[in-house]
């Protein structure tokens, strides 16, 4: 049992009841608040993959920013005094049978496929070479990205601005 | 150590919940909650994918794919804010405006 081991099943553990909470719980709130957790959860799973970045950018904009526009949205949506969103579901049964049809199909496929356990070593520095290929071979691609950011951002205020 | 496929079967797992979460909440927030879930099980097949060949294309789809789902989250969550101003209710059951 390595570190990487047990780090690998408690943070699966917490990120299954988390995920779980998410689509469960009655209270919207709390489910927005445990999809923070999920969302931190696969940020420690992209620290055990080696990659300290890809946990900062998810920490940042995951885990903050989407978080924290979900609870405004929330906010907004619910009338803050009152009756709150009361989050029922419905076709609990049919839910599961297809999403476990679909797990099942993806179990399926994986099963069939060669096992890899081995890494191949770490190259120098991941960071400095997501940043030296983001302005090399993806320039035109992360220029486009932001564009469709700042598209994004101008149709949100459209969408939710007042009338006045 | 733990192998590929075992990060791979952790992410089909979290993608059925989210899947799930989509089918059965009927909250527009909470159907894009479990879409959220649902991206965030990719990010964690692309990055494992990216380790494990050695390739650092699946990094830069992970970084591209939580970029764009943050843009998502905004313009969602603004159509349904402007749905509750219309219609002062969020329920995806009753926002049947198109239904044929």
């Amino acid at each position: 049992m390595t570190l990487e081991t047990v780090g690998f099943w408690v943070v699966a553990v917490v990120l299954l009841a988390s995920s779980l909470a998410v689509v469960l719980t009655p209270n919207l709130f709390h489910a927005v608040l445990y999809l923070a957790a999920a969302l931190v959860a696969t940020g420690v799973i992209f620290l055990l993959l080696e990659q300290p970045f890809l946990f900062a950018v998810q920490l940042l904009l995951y885990a903050g920013g989407v978080v924290t526009i979900v609870v405004f949205a929330i906010m907004l949506t619910e009338r803050l005094v009152g009756e709150r969103i009361r989050q029922t579901s419905r076709s609990l049964v049919n839910g599961a049978i297809v999403a476990a049809a679909v797990f099942v199909g993806i179990v399926g496929f994986l099963l069939r496929s060669p096992v890899v356990t081995l890494r191949p070593g770490l190259e120098a520095d991941a960071t400095v070479s997501i940043g030296r290929a983001l302005v090399g071979p993806f320039a035109v691609t992360l220029e486009l990205l932001g564009v469709l950011l700042v598209t994004a951002l101008l149709g949100a205020l459209y969408f939710a601005r007042s009338e006045e | 150590m733990i192998g590929l496929s075992s990060y791979l079967v952790l992410a089909a797992l979290v993608f059925s919940i989210g899947l799930f979460g989509v089918l059965t909440r009927r909250n527009a927030v909470g159907i894009l909650l479990g879409i959220e879930l649902m991206l965030n099980a990719v990010n964690i097949n692309l990055v494992a994918f990216a380790r494990y060949n050695g390739d650092l294309i699946g990094l830069i789809f992970t970084l591209f794919t939580i970029s764009i789902t943050v843009a998502e989250v905004a313009v969602g969550l603004a159509i349904v804010i402007a749905i509750f101003r219309v219609r002062r209710t969020v329920e995806a059951d009753r926002l049947d405006l198109l239904r044929g």
